[in-house]
């Protein structure tokens, strides 16, 4: 020290996050990925053909290079597994004790986390999600969700006091491409564990860890027929949906999707459950721990690209406070690595699809034109591949398009307010209501605040945390049904 | 928020005033404006929201080039520690030889930043290190304890810059600060820093005996406030020494306190980084909350004794692609 | 308007009017009871001024309100209002409000078996109906502060939080109340509407009306707010649109067993992804037609999260 230090005071003090110390690439190999060049349908335990012979094709977002070609289900397909589903779940799983079902699902959790390293390098090369969060979210979250239902298999009478739980029988499951191992695993392990057989369409640009666990299902020897995944589009997961033999479905995705299908299900007995899309409020009051308040918010918009239904996409904050967070907000979003997915450093990866980058790019353009102050931080993003810097808008209001309607990208849409009645009425002045979160460091005010929140999961001086164990789904047009936890089963039995 | 005064909601306004009375009368100079800290200054922290942050520093995966600019880096910013009653200069010496010959076989090797010693032993050092730019920093203050009356301090203090010592590390007291009683420790390290003269001042919270992260923010925004160039940990003598934790909510106060002001402080965790891959998690912890401007032994140090040889042992794996041992190392 | 069209089979007769059979002394004009739907406390005719008839045992001819869409609209608004006023009662109050429902009940029991009698049934089948809608009451109001302690959850979570499951209320709720028993059965679907801290508008059984209105009047001598029920009389078929497409509308529970209706409820569900329940052909006499299940069917369970540090 000595010369440098000198306490002359700076003009407009500013840190300085990129000139030094860049990190060296430092790539997952994805030589482990093992992923073949096709993939046919899983069905009855067997792989098949689809019927048509129709295939798509699976890119890399990052590189938009051709990871797979992968089977096109059509009805006849569907109504194949559907039978074969129907028939495992007569003749075998719901004949099953109870006890050895749970093993067959504790093997599958098992056996997903022998190969957990190589389904987080297909996550993130299939999906464009950061190794850093495949690895150490989706895939572990994923194991050990099958390891929690496994253990309810056989305990099922404890769960619902007074009433003899019955499973329903043939679910049909459909699941999003943000979460694609995870969610597969959200919607198959409660299923088998309530002794219901499952028919599963994953999403069409991230088909492949699904694919990956019907490997490992099939590894796991679990009797034929129990699990079928069908990989496809919309039309596929519309047959899966309309079929006459399905008593279940349940479905992840979109509020517009959601609404066509519970429509469609209409008057037919089959039981649903929907997780759907959202538009958070996160909220810092003045006495919050701001540090760890703009962190929260950074994991609460930036995971996972913003490609989650939970994403705290509106930032509510106290005047008082609004300038310094603003500011630490910007500071963090420098230190923020956008690039290779691969990459163990980095923070934002691709982002899922061309279709979603196009859709995002326009909600900048509404942004802006709607006069909303635009921040992107000054990262550089590769060239090739879809790819999104992580945005601020300052400066909007309940009025904005970018505060009303759902992005599923990095983008954070900042209002500022002054009292709590003020915050609490503009938090929920949304048709979503999956989650929300709250920062301050007064406990009654969490309580009078995460009670007031109209919305299944409120993060309290925390955001985006997942557990198995944790019941996770939305009021209002973010769906119902809860997946995870206790309350998990349900939706998958009748009570009899 | 522990009980003794009123709490008063951390924000913008509140922070002002202090800082009118800290840019037009310069409280580094003025041992006497105890009042400039009120505990209101100073936000909440939440434990587990910063070990999540610290959790993902270290996921940050440090190759290549990056690794070996880094390792370098962080052996230029050591503190090189001998801090025990048998201390001699005997021990001294070979101490301040290391310091400036790392490991001279390896070409391009900075030497570190300092070599920290009790203030008896500073003259020693100062000889031995002359001609280098290893500094000399001496614990003062009745280290590690700090329980002696302020005259015996300053006189510590006063003594150690008298014998050479280009840098202070002093201890609060900690009862003091447990007790609420800021003024006491404010006027402390006020005083101390109007007795080190041009001797820059490290002060030591000693993390591990105040608690909370709560209180770590606390002593931190103090000791800025009162006049420290630098914030310290600890004193080594108690466990838990430096953690990524504790040092993460001291570079917010500092980072905070450069946002309000311009100045920069600098930090030093010191004691229990003993290898080089918690070292590099530092490094990017620093990077990440305050940037380029303080990766350079002059914003930040690391008070270590062990430390040096195993990023020397890293270097020239990083060059040979051979795992090392301590037996090709010498140990000062 | 509850004057009759026919002339009644013998007159003067002395009608109750709730307060008892009057013993005639000598003869006396009766005093017949309008009624009226119940809108936000208060009983009001429907806005639209039209009414149809129910012809009873005794040949009396009533005319009650055929509610319109903007009835169903008012009552709404109403009930999303006082929505927040009952979920935020404590527990306790809510079920001492319900307990005092059955109090009230219990007490004009003579009006209720008379009117479900004028109704169709016999004095029997009106006793037993009257007596299991008051332990229907008191079932529930026992159930209002229990239900979250068996439904909810503290959730062992690996990473250092607390988190727990509880339940709320899904809010405002349309209740479409089987056309069969028109005492027990609406006692029965309302009753866990409340119980769950929800607000609800009611389409009374369109044949058998009249125990409905009648209740309506205990509830709003029970304590209970205004507007947190209200009574519609009228015609499912032609509310159904406007019930089932509602936006502000939260949960619909339906009961019918015309499959047409279910669907068209589904469908119009889907507008704003509404919780639809329906029910066909229950006994509502049996164990199984009351149960805490029936609250979870109107409650949203919300999970929160907190650090655990120091």
């Amino acid at each position: 020290m000595s010369k440098k230090h000198s306490k002359e005071q700076k003009a407009e003090p500013t840190l300085d996050f990129n000139s030094k110390l860049k990190y060296a690439a430092a790539p997952e190999s994805a030589s482990i990925a093992n992923i073949k060049k096709q993939y046919d349908l899983y069905i009855n335990g067997a792989w098949v053909k689809p019927a048509k012979g129709q295939y798509f094709e699976t890119h890399s977002p990052a590189n938009e290079q051709l990871l797979s070609k992968v089977a096109m289900a059509g009805a006849e397909d569907v109504d194949k597994a559907v039978k074969a589903a129907r028939t495992a779940y007569e003749k075998v799983w719901s004949k099953m004790p109870a006890k050895e079902r749970a093993k067959y699902i504790f093997r599958i959790a098992r056996i997903i986390q022998e190969r957990a390293r190589e389904l987080a390098v297909v996550e993130s090369l299939d999906g464009g999600k950061p190794i850093r969060e495949s690895r150490d979210i989706d895939i572990p979250l994923a194991a050990n969700h099958f390891f929690y239902y496994a253990g309810w298999a056989d305990k099922l009478e404890y769960a619902f006091p007074g009433r003899k739980p019955e499973p329903l029988g043939v679910a049909g499951q459909i699941i999003p491409w943000n979460f694609p191992l995870l969610m597969a695993a959200w919607k198959i392990a409660p299923a088998l564990a309530t002794g219901n057989t499952v028919v599963l369409k994953p999403a069409e640009t991230t088909p492949l860890t699904a694919l990956k666990l019907a490997e490992i299902i099939h590894d796991a020897g679990l009797p034929p027929g129990v699990v079928n995944i069908v990989t496809g589009a919309g039309a596929t997961g519309a047959a899966l949906v309309n079929h006459p033999d399905i008593d279940k479905v349940a479905f992840t995705g979109s509020t517009e999707v959601g609404k066509i299908i519970q429509k469609a299900l209409a008057g037919t007995g089959k039981k649903l459950t929907l997780e759907l899309g959202g538009k958070a409020a996160n909220i810092i009051f003045e006495d919050a721990a701001i540090d760890q308040a703009v962190e929260g918010v950074v994991n609460g918009i930036f995971f996972n690209q913003g490609h989650v239904c939970c994403a705290g996409s509106r930032l509510f904050v106290q005047e008082s406070v609004a300038n310094k967070v603003i500011r630490k907000l910007k500071d963090r979003m420098e230190s923020l690595v956008v690039g290779d997915p691969l990459d163990k450093n980095t923070d934002v990866g691709a982002i899922n699809s061309a279709e979603q980058l196009k859709k995002i790019q326009e909600y900048l353009k509404i942004g802006v034109n709607e006069g909303a102050e635009m921040f992107q931080p000054s990262c550089s993003i590769p060239s090739k591949g879809y790819f999104c810097k992580p945005t601020l808008f300052l400066h909007t209001s309940q009025s904005h398009r970018i505060v009303q309607e759902e992005i599923f990208g990095p983008v954070l849409a900042i209002q500022t307010f002054r009292t709590v009645e003020e915050v609490i009425e503009k938090a929920n002045n949304t048709p979503f209501g999956l989650s929300a979160g709250v920062w301050t460091d007064k406990g009654s005010r969490i309580f009078t605040l995460t009670t007031q929140m109209k919305a299944g999961v409120v993060w309290a001086n925390t955001y985006n945390k997942f557990d198995p164990v944790s019941p996770f789904g939305g009021y209002k047009e973010s769906g119902f049904g809860r997946e995870g936890g206790l309350h998990g089963l349900l939706p998958y039995l009748k009570l009899a | 928020m522990s009980a003794g005064f009123a709490f008063v909601p951390w924000n913008e306004g509140l922070v002002k005033p202090h800082l009118f009375v800290l840019l037009t009368f310069n409280p580094r100079i003025m041992a006497h404006t105890s009042t400039l800290y009120h505990p209101s200054i100073s936000p909440p922290v939440d434990q587990i929201g910063v070990e999540e942050r610290c959790a993902r520093f270290q996921t940050r995966s440090i190759k290549n080039e990056t690794k070996t600019e880094m390792l370098k880096l962080a052996l230029s910013m050591i503190d090189l520690t001998t801090l025990e009653g048998k201390d001699s200069e005997g021990k001294v010496k070979q101490l301040c030889y290391k310091a400036m010959h790392p490991h001279d076989i390896l070409p391009g090797i900075p030497q570190v930043a300092a070599v920290c010693v009790y203030p008896t032993l500073v003259r020693t050092a100062r000889k031995a290190l002359k001609g280098s730019n290893v500094k000399v920093a001496a614990v003062a203050t009745a280290f590690p304890s700090g329980l002696a009356p302020l005259k015996v301090k300053l006189d510590d203090t006063r003594f150690a810059v008298e014998e050479g010592a280009d840098e202070i590390d002093m201890v609060i007291s900690r009862g003091k600060f447990l007790q609420g009683e800021y003024n006491f420790v404010f006027d402390e390290i006020a005083a101390v820093k109007e007795a080190c003269g041009k001797a820059h001042l490290k002060v030591i919270l000693e993390t591990g005996e105040l608690s909370t992260l709560d209180n770590v923010r606390r002593a931190s925004d103090l000791a800025i406030y009162a006049g420290a160039d630098f914030i310290k940990t600890s004193t080594g003598k108690i466990q838990p020494a430096a953690t990524m934790p504790v040092t993460l909510v001291m570079l917010q106060a500092i980072r905070d306190y450069y946002y309000e002001t311009g100045i920069m402080i600098g930090m030093k965790p010191a004691g229990g980084i003993a290898n080089s891959k918690l070292a590099l998690h530092y490094l990017v912890m620093v990077k990440e909350t305050l940037g380029a401007e303080w990766l350079n032994p002059d914003w930040f140090r690391f008070g270590a004794s062990k430390l040096a040889n195993d990023i020397l042992m890293q270097l020239v794996k990083q060059q040979t692609g051979v795992y090392q041992s301590l037996n090709y190392f010498s140990n000062d | 308007m509850a004057v009759k069209s026919k002339t009644p089979a013998t007159e003067p007769k002395i009608v109750s009017n709730g307060n008892g059979s009057a013993k005639a002394t000598e003869p006396r004009i009766a005093v017949w009871k309008t009624y009226k739907i119940y809108i936000g406390g208060a009983f009001p005719r429907t806005e639209s001024g039209r009414y149809y008839p129910i012809t009873l045992s005794n040949g009396n001819v009533v005319n009650v309100c055929l509610s319109s869409r903007k009835d169903f609209r008012n009552a709404m608004t109403v009930a999303r209002e006082a929505a927040h006023k009952w979920a935020s009662k404590s527990a306790l109050i809510r079920g001492q409000i319900l307990y005092r429902m059955a109090e009230m009940l219990e007490t004009r029991g003579a009006q209720f078996r008379e009117e479900l009698q004028w109704m169709g049934m016999t004095e029997a089948q009106a006793r037993t109906e009257v007596e299991q809608a008051v332990d229907r009451l008191i079932y529930y109001a026992g159930w209002a502060d229990k239900y979250q302690q068996v439904f909810s959850s503290v959730n062992p979570v690996a990473s250092s939080h607390f988190n727990f499951s509880a339940l709320e209320p899904t809010g405002v709720v349309a209740v479409v109340a089987p056309e069969e028993s028109p005492l027990l059965g609406l006692v029965s679907v309302i009753a866990p509407v409340l119980a769950g801290g929800n607000s609800c508008v009611v389409l009374a059984s369109e044949s058998r009306a009249l125990s409905a209105v009648t209740l309506a009047e205990v509830l709003s001598t029970s304590d209970l707010p205004g507007g947190v029920v209200n009574m519609l009389t009228g015609n499912l078929k032609e509310l159904l649109p406007h019930i089932g497409g509602h936006m502000d509308l939260n949960a619909f529970y339906l009961h019918t067993s015309d499959a047409a209706h279910i669907k068209t409820a589904g469908e119009l569900a889907a507008l704003n992804v509404k919780r639809l329940i329906t029910e066909s052909q229950t006994n509502w006499s049996s164990p199984d037609a009351q149960s805490p299940y029936r609250i979870l069917d109107f409650c949203e369970t919300k999970t929160t999260w907190h650090p655990i540090g120091i």
